[in-house]
């Protein structure tokens, strides 16, 4: 049995605790007597039985008619998956898009249906390498599918394939892939990591063009959006996409939404001290923490981010639903708060954070600064239900090397927003007014989207606007360990030890501040009362 | 009494444009009002001689007092009064009949006196020249009058230097009649230089010369092009036969008794003068080291750079940290204004003068080497220059050494630059690294400079002769008490602490333009170059491919390819395969761009098009984008988003670069033929755009679409795009390799050191990825590039 997440009070017998520094990691000794620790629950126990379970979901789907009802002979089925930003770290072969997507395809094939295209939601990321797809679907799926041109990739700027379903009572346009929207049925195949995703946003983001995602990837919606993984009332981003998805449930394609929920269990072996409480490590766990960290320090930091972005996690699967969107995914997001829900009493001053090697936006590339701040005050800041970890006006402490390092296939355009946006302003709306046209209109990076692996011209803006809320709701951030020129270029304050960092902060929240810290990335989301 | 004599005489003068000669201009028209001037001026490339002597006499500082008195009396203007006493004529002293046409030489016939002060001043003259100017010069002069049948008084301006290397007096007397002339005949000097000549030319000619200077000028360039090699190989042959010549000078004057070039064709200048002037009324004035003027016509007065100023200067800026000379020695200084009033006087007592006048401190009043020397580090200990880090620069200790230690110093200090210029250029340095090493050759630059002041000017600080002005300061005697006030040339009256510290090194460094004032430049030089190349004036932008916008090169994007379909065992057979012929093809790529890119894409033959197209466009994710410069991918956006067209120039195939091709306007890239099997055949549908061909391609491209080349801009890395640098207005040379960043700095290039991402995925062999087994075997397709 799991045990539940928990807060730990820093007392002076507490041992020093686990931070993430990008490639790498450090242990630092936080304040007694004012400092807490918010660990995740442990991994829960996973279905035994997966692709029992998949069919079971399959067959007696939630409000809606089981999916073999919906199949037949002639119709055009259309399955979208989730791209390669989840989960992360990527999961152990056989991807649970796989199993999925082969249970739909078996059912699919006795159905009699040959018209099936695969196509993956990727919204404005970059496309998928082929050992991506192969890694998510399987040789099997890739081979029969991709050859015949039935695999492939949304391209939200293929005007001529994407087609508008309708428009909301705020004017906000619905425009998504063409052969999806055309479909006799809609598959969505999702991977659940956070509370954030699934529901409706998965189509009407994944599946859907530059234009109807700007309704609410924008600095306004994001600074409002007070509740990404929380309640929807609280989140202008969610409101805005349900209210697309009304439109869509309306007036679009018949959806079958499937959703997986997957354990904590997110590192493989060597690496499990990562996921346990630090005074519970066994002599062999401080060995290899001793033995890692020491390695790591010795080795190129190419050759340390291959080792990183090589590892593949369990990620066992605790639930897997299928049926009416909005149904499944309420159902979906019980799963996720069992597994990452840890009720926390109250904010404190400061709020600090390790950050990893990778985040949604850079699976087997390098992190740049962009989306370090991205991953910082876009996602672990945002893990909370209700309010913030810290308080209004309180000091983010992050840690991550913060290099000036950039991978120029994916992230073009995120070189050309540090050079010339950062240097102008870290303003969202400011860069939203002067800079977002240019850079999404651009000829060069719409290319760079369409036909090679880049993210779309836009991407970096909706990176940094992921951020616009916890950017408003700071009153200082520090990047400890950075390269300081970066770290200032990003508009937060270098600091060279967990103490300068303190002290640094001291002239926001005085000399005593509290302090909250968050053990992650194993994900956790603080229900703050 | 000099302004009354002289009034109403017509002078010509010969040399107006130089020191001596801008300076006796000037006083003639503001202290002799009477006088009307003939200015003998040879016609230059652009100008012609009116032209000349407006812009280069008139418009000097040394005009504004005169200018600002005519101003302030209110009649007639300065212009007005130069049409009304100057006349320029067209002419040469260094040709026959002085080269003067049919009206002017009725012009130089009527005039009543004569001053010759054209001279080849410079000590490394090349010894024909020398001997034509300084020697024929006078004599023509002297022979024109008798062709002409005129009789005028001839001043001619000769140098104390003509005494030779002697030590002790040396007195108002021709050198030909001391005591220690060995009778040299100055006819068979002139015939023997002018031999020389065509000797030293034809001998420049000969294949192994001309096989010497084009590895000289490939070893500058590199692989440049036929025609940009070409023009440098004349030009290193040229300049090879005035070295040739300037080092004969040297030798022969070295060899007769003189410090060089200069005062040996002088010394028998005078003698050839005082031979052929027959019933001619003549006077020779010889002043010394002629420095910035005491007085006239303001304190510090000075034109071009003059003997003393570089040395000082190279001293003052830390370059020069040693420099030999006889502590006790005289420097022999005079001041312009005293060497121009003396010459005046003479023109103006006429025939009656002494055949012969010094005008020299030495023996009357003279300045110290020591005392000199102290004075200049004393002034720069106070006033330092400052260095481009705004730091001040700390003049060195002065130890007065023997010249040859002084000499095997600098050997040393240029040997080991030299040794390591070379080294440099042998590694395969680019970018920062380049540049630094181009700041070598600028030091070596620097070394070959004080090796040349030393060996020209150290003999002139060594000397220990002494001038008589005996026959000066009889003249001076001679003149009464306004003349005195108006024509100052008593060499007594000059106090050198005062003339040093007050007039002369502040002159020279505001002339130098040297930094003065503390703190690092504002501008940076760069920024400035960098917006004018973004400026909206510009139309087109040229881009090179190679180590300009991306890392990598043809090799590479073939090897992707090549390997894209191969398995492991195929892959390392073709790795090594490949390492086993680098250095053939490395040899070939050294000797010719377009013969290597010909050999090489023969390897793409019987590869499928359809093939290489699909492979082609995971090439721009996985070799292309992953190497490029991002900055400098920005770059080419950045002259789109400014309405620039962009041209892509290069070498790769066209299929290669097809996914840059939403960058640029216009892509020039080779092209290979198709069989009608649909499979490349490996032979190039054009020339490869290669070295000038790029220069070329591009002029094409603006003339068809009615742009200007000089309002482009081109980018490129390496000496073999020269030809394109150079065809435009705005060239930038990008990470360039040593040779290119050398040129880039001499000629005030922008240069741009782009770098890949730091992040960028690492690639240990430039191959493209391993295909699944199942995949590879079912796309293999029979005809894969060899």
């Amino acid at each position: 049995m799991a045990r539940p997440g928990f807060v730990l009070e820093v007392d002076k017998s507490t041992p020093p605790l686990l931070f993430w520094r990008g490639e790498g990691f450090s242990l630092e000794k936080l304040p007694a007597g004012r400092s807490r620790v918010i660990y995740p629950p442990e991994p829960l126990e996973a279905i035994k039985d997966v692709d029992g379970a998949i069919l079971e979901a399959l067959l007696n789907p939630i409000d809606s008619e089981p999916l073999p009802a919906l199949l037949f002979p002639g119709m055009k089925l259309t399955i979208a998956f989730d791209d390669v930003s989840l989960p992360l770290p990527k999961m152990e072969r056989p991807d649970n898009r796989q199993r999925v997507i082969e249970a739909v395809l078996d059912l699919a094939a006795a159905a009699g249906v040959d018209d099936v295209h695969l196509i993956a939601a990727l919204g404005l990321h970059r496309r998928m390498h082929e050992y991506e797809l192969r890694h998510a679907l399987g040789d099997r799926i890739y081979d029969a599918f991709h050859g015949r041109g039935q695999l492939y990739q949304h391209d939200a700027e293929d005007l001529d394939n994407l087609e508008v379903v309708g428009t909301t009572d705020q004017g906000e346009v619905l425009e998504i892939n063409k052969r999806a929207a055309e479909s006799d049925l809609l598959v969505y195949v999702n991977i659940n990591s956070v509370a954030m995703d699934g529901g409706w946003k998965s189509v009407c983001t994944g599946l859907a063009s530059y234009r109807s995602l700007s309704h609410h990837h924008n600095p306004t919606t994001l600074e409002n959006t007070k509740s990404l993984m929380g309640h929807r009332d609280h989140s202008a981003l969610h409101q805005s996409v349900w209210r697309l998805g009304k439109v869509l449930r309306d007036s679009g394609p018949r959806i079958f939404q499937i959703e997986t929920t997957l354990n904590t269990d997110m590192f493989p072996s060597p690496f499990d001290f990562i996921n346990k409480r630090e005074w519970e490590w066994t002599a062999k766990d401080r060995a290899i923490y001793l033995g890692t960290t020491k390695s790591l320090k010795r080795t190129p930091i190419k050759m340390a981010r291959k080792i990183f972005h090589g590892m593949q996690g369990p990620h066992r699967m605790t639930s897997v639903q299928a049926g009416e969107t909005s149904a499944v995914h309420e159902v979906t997001l019980q799963h996720v708060y069992r597994q990452q829900l840890v009720e926390v009493q109250g904010q404190t001053d400061i709020l600090t954070m390790g950050i990893p090697f990778v985040c949604p936006y850079n699976p087997d590339g390098v992190m740049n600064p962009v989306l370090v701040m991205c991953m910082g005050l876009g996602y672990l800041f945002n893990m909370y239900r209700n309010k913030p970890l810290v308080r209004e006006g309180g000091v983010i402490i992050m840690t991550h090397p913060t290099y000036k390092d950039f991978n120029p296939v994916h992230h073009p355009s995120y070189i050309d927003f540090y050079e010339q946006v950062l240097a102008d302003t870290t303003n969202p709306a400011e860069m939203s007014r002067k800079w977002e046209q240019q850079f999404a209109e651009d000829e060069w990076y719409r290319h760079l989207y369409r036909t090679g692996n880049a993210y779309h011209g836009v991407h970096p803006f909706y990176a940094w606007y992921w951020g616009a809320h916890g950017l408003q709701h700071a009153g200082k951030v520090i990047i400890v360990g950075g390269e300081p020129a970066v770290v200032r270029r990003l508009g937060f304050t270098p600091a060279s030890t967990m103490d300068d960092a303190f002290e640094i902060a001291s002239d926001v929240v005085g000399r005593h501040p509290t302090i909250s810290h968050m053990h992650v990335p194993a994900l956790l989301v603080a229900d703050v009362k | 009494m000099i302004a009354e004599r002289l009034a109403g005489k017509r002078i010509a003068i010969t040399g107006s444009t130089g020191f001596v000669g801008t300076a006796l201009v000037e006083r003639l028209l503001r202290a002799v009002p009477g006088c009307e001037l003939v200015l003998l001026v040879r016609p230059s490339k652009r100008h012609d001689a009116a032209e000349r002597v407006r812009r280069e006499i008139f418009k000097n500082n040394c005009f504004d007092r005169l200018k600002r008195e005519l101003a302030d009396a209110g009649g007639e203007t300065f212009d007005e009064m130069v049409a009304r006493r100057v006349v320029a004529v067209r002419g040469d002293v260094g040709a026959d009949g002085l080269g003067l046409g049919d009206g002017d030489r009725a012009i130089w016939a009527s005039c009543d006196t004569i001053i010759h002060s054209a001279a080849a001043v410079s000590f490394d003259s090349p010894l024909d020249s020398a001997v034509e100017i300084n020697l024929m010069g006078p004599v023509r002069i002297a022979e024109t009058c008798h062709a002409m049948n005129i009789r005028p008084h001839l001043v001619s301006v000769s140098t104390c230097y003509v005494a030779g290397n002697r030590r002790g007096s040396a007195p108002e007397a021709l050198v030909s009649e001391g005591h220690w002339d060995i009778g040299l005949d100055w006819r068979k000097e002139v015939k023997a230089a002018r031999r020389l000549r065509g000797d030293i030319e034809a001998l420049s000619r000969s294949s192994e010369q001309l096989a010497a200077r084009r590895e000289e000028a490939r070893k500058e360039l590199g692989a440049a092009g036929a025609p940009a090699l070409a023009n440098k190989t004349e030009s290193l042959r040229e300049s090879w036969v005035k070295a040739q010549l300037v080092e004969a000078g040297r030798a022969r004057a070295a060899s007769v008794g003189w410090p060089d070039a200069y005062a040996y064709t002088k010394a028998l200048g005078e003698q050839a003068l005082t031979e052929v002037k027959g019933d001619l009324a003549v006077n020779i004035v010889r002043p010394s080291i002629i420095e910035s003027a005491w007085a006239e016509p303001f304190p510090g007065w000075i034109r071009g750079f003059r003997m003393a100023e570089p040395v000082i200067l190279s001293y003052a800026r830390g370059m020069l940290k040693e420099f030999p000379g006889v502590p006790e020695g005289i420097v022999d200084v005079v001041p312009v204004d005293l060497v121009v009033a003396a010459i005046i006087t003479v023109a103006a007592v006429g025939p009656d003068a002494p055949y012969i006048t010094q005008v020299a401190s030495g023996s009357s009043n003279p300045l110290r080497y020591k005392v000199m020397v102290d004075n200049i580090r004393d002034w720069f200990t106070q006033h330092p220059l400052y260095d481009s880090e705004g730091q001040p620069i700390v003049v060195p200790e002065w130890i007065f050494p023997a010249r040859g230690r002084v000499k095997e110093q600098l050997a040393r200090a240029k040997k080991i630059a030299t040794k390591t210029e070379r080294v440099l250029q042998a590694l395969p340095l680019r970018g920062k690294q380049a540049s630094w090493a181009a700041t070598l050759e600028e030091k070596k630059n620097e070394i070959d400079r004080a090796f040349e002041y030393v060996q020209l000017y150290g003999l002139y600080t060594e000397c220990e002769a002494v001038y008589e002005v005996s026959q000066l300061l009889a003249l001076w005697d001679s003149i009464d008490a306004t003349d005195r006030q108006h024509f100052n040339f008593d060499p007594r009256s000059v106090q050198w602490p005062h003339y040093m510290h007050e007039i002369h090194l502040p002159s020279i460094v505001h002339h130098s333009r040297a930094k003065t004032t503390p703190g690092k430049n504002r501008i940076d030089r760069n920024a400035r170059l960098r917006r004018s190349v973004l400026s909206p004036d510009r139309h087109v932008a040229a881009f090179d491919l190679e180590n300009t916008l991306i890392a990598s090169n043809v090799v590479e994007s073939y090897s992707w390819l090549a390997t894209r379909r191969l398995n492991t065992p195929e892959r390392i057979r073709y790795v090594l395969r490949a390492l086993a012929e680098a250095p053939t093809l490395q040899r070939i790529d050294r000797k010719d761009r377009s013969d290597f890119l010909r050999f090489f894409y023969r390897r793409y033959e019987d590869a499928p098009v359809a093939q290489i197209d699909e492979d082609s466009r995971e090439l721009l994710s996985n070799l292309i984008l992953a190497k490029s410069f991002p900055a400098g991918l920005r770059r080419v956006r950045e002259h789109r988003a400014l309405g620039h067209r962009t041209v892509l120039i290069t070498g790769a195939l066209d299929f290669v670069v097809e996914g840059l091709r939403p960058l640029f306007d216009e892509i020039v890239a080779a092209k290979m033929t198709v069989r009608p099997d649909g499979t490349y055949s490996g032979n190039m549908a054009v020339v490869p755009p290669t070295g000038e061909t790029r220069a070329e391609a591009l002029a094409e491209y603006c003339m068809a679409e009615n742009l200007r080349l000089e309002d482009s801009v081109a980018y490129a890395d390496s000496t073999s795009d020269l030809p394109l640098l150079e065809a435009v207005g705005f060239p930038v040379a990008v990470n360039p390799e040593t040779r290119l960043a050398a040129i880039a700095r001499k000629r005030g290039w922008l240069v741009e050191n782009w770098e890949k991402a730091s992040g960028a995925p690492k690639m240990l062999l430039p191959l493209g990825p391993l295909l699944s087994e199942r995949e590879r075997r079912r796309t293999f397709a029979s005809g894969v590039p060899r």
